[in-house]
């Protein structure tokens, strides 16, 4: 079985973590202009419950 | 021949699959909309389509296709009664999908899919009769521009090529419409 050489170093190893990124998901405005919060796209609002197209939005859940 | 679904079942055999979706149809007709899974609604709209077409013919045939389906009595004649009749204009297209957030337990993505409640309008069909006379509006001005830049070429008399190419054309067309008017 392939075992490594040598012990990794801190250094090594914080390099490589640091490069790990998170990326902000996009969000769009709430369709609910009384909401105004945030919503992934192409999901119903988590805060009021509503989806659509601002002139038909429906109360999903 | 229907043709299989890809992957893996729904709860891992075939006949789990099958209690799986008849017990989400059974609800989905049972309470107008269900939360569910984003795959058990993908999986559950083609199949709850399918019984509501059924149901929107009622014969002893169809019944007994739905009732394989859809074993509880009071279910099956809401599903007959009132969501088939409801669903008589509507070509297809009875439910509908609305995604929400991942569940918080295992952050499974999550929709809703609900019968469709609104009344059915349908839309306007755009066949040929209706668009040709819209094609044939915008082309009556061309020729009558085209005239008019024929009769400004005239007056002013520029001298370019492409007015020499265009001003011919244009008014043998304006001869030709001027010879139609007399015709008639």
């Amino acid at each position: 079985m392939a075992v490594p050489k040598r012990k990794m170093s801190r250094s090594n190893t914080r390099h490589r973590r640091s490069a790990w990124k998170a990326v902000a998901v996009q969000t769009v405005e709430c369709p609910n202009p009384a909401c105004d919060s945030r919503v992934v796209p192409h999901r119903a609002c988590g805060e009021c419950g509503q989806y659509g197209a601002r002139g038909e939005r429906r109360q999903v859940l | 021949m229907p043709t299989p679904t890809k992957g893996p079942r729904l709860g891992g055999s075939p006949a789990h699959q099958r209690l799986i979706l008849a017990n989400l149809a059974q609800s989905l007709f049972e309470h107008g909309k269900i939360t569910t899974t984003e795959a058990k609604a993908r999986r559950l709209r083609p199949y709850a389509e399918q019984l509501i077409t059924k149901a929107k013919n009622d014969t002893v045939a169809n019944r007994r296709q739905v009732v394989k389906v859809i074993r509880d009595k009071s279910v099956l004649h809401t599903l007959f009664a009132e969501i088939g009749p409801a669903m008589a204009e509507r070509p297809g297209g009875y439910t509908r999908i609305t995604k929400i957030g991942p569940r918080k337990g295992d952050n499974a993505p999550m929709a809703v899919i609900e019968i469709v409640e609104a009344d059915f309008t349908p839309k306007a069909t755009t066949t040929k009769a209706t668009e040709a006379p819209v094609a044939a509006a915008p082309a009556e001005p061309a020729v009558d521009e085209e005239r008019a830049e024929a009769n400004d070429l005239d007056t002013s008399e520029v001298d370019t090529d492409a007015a020499i190419a265009d001003a011919p054309e244009a008014a043998e067309n304006a001869d030709a419409t001027t010879e139609a008017d007399e015709a008639k």
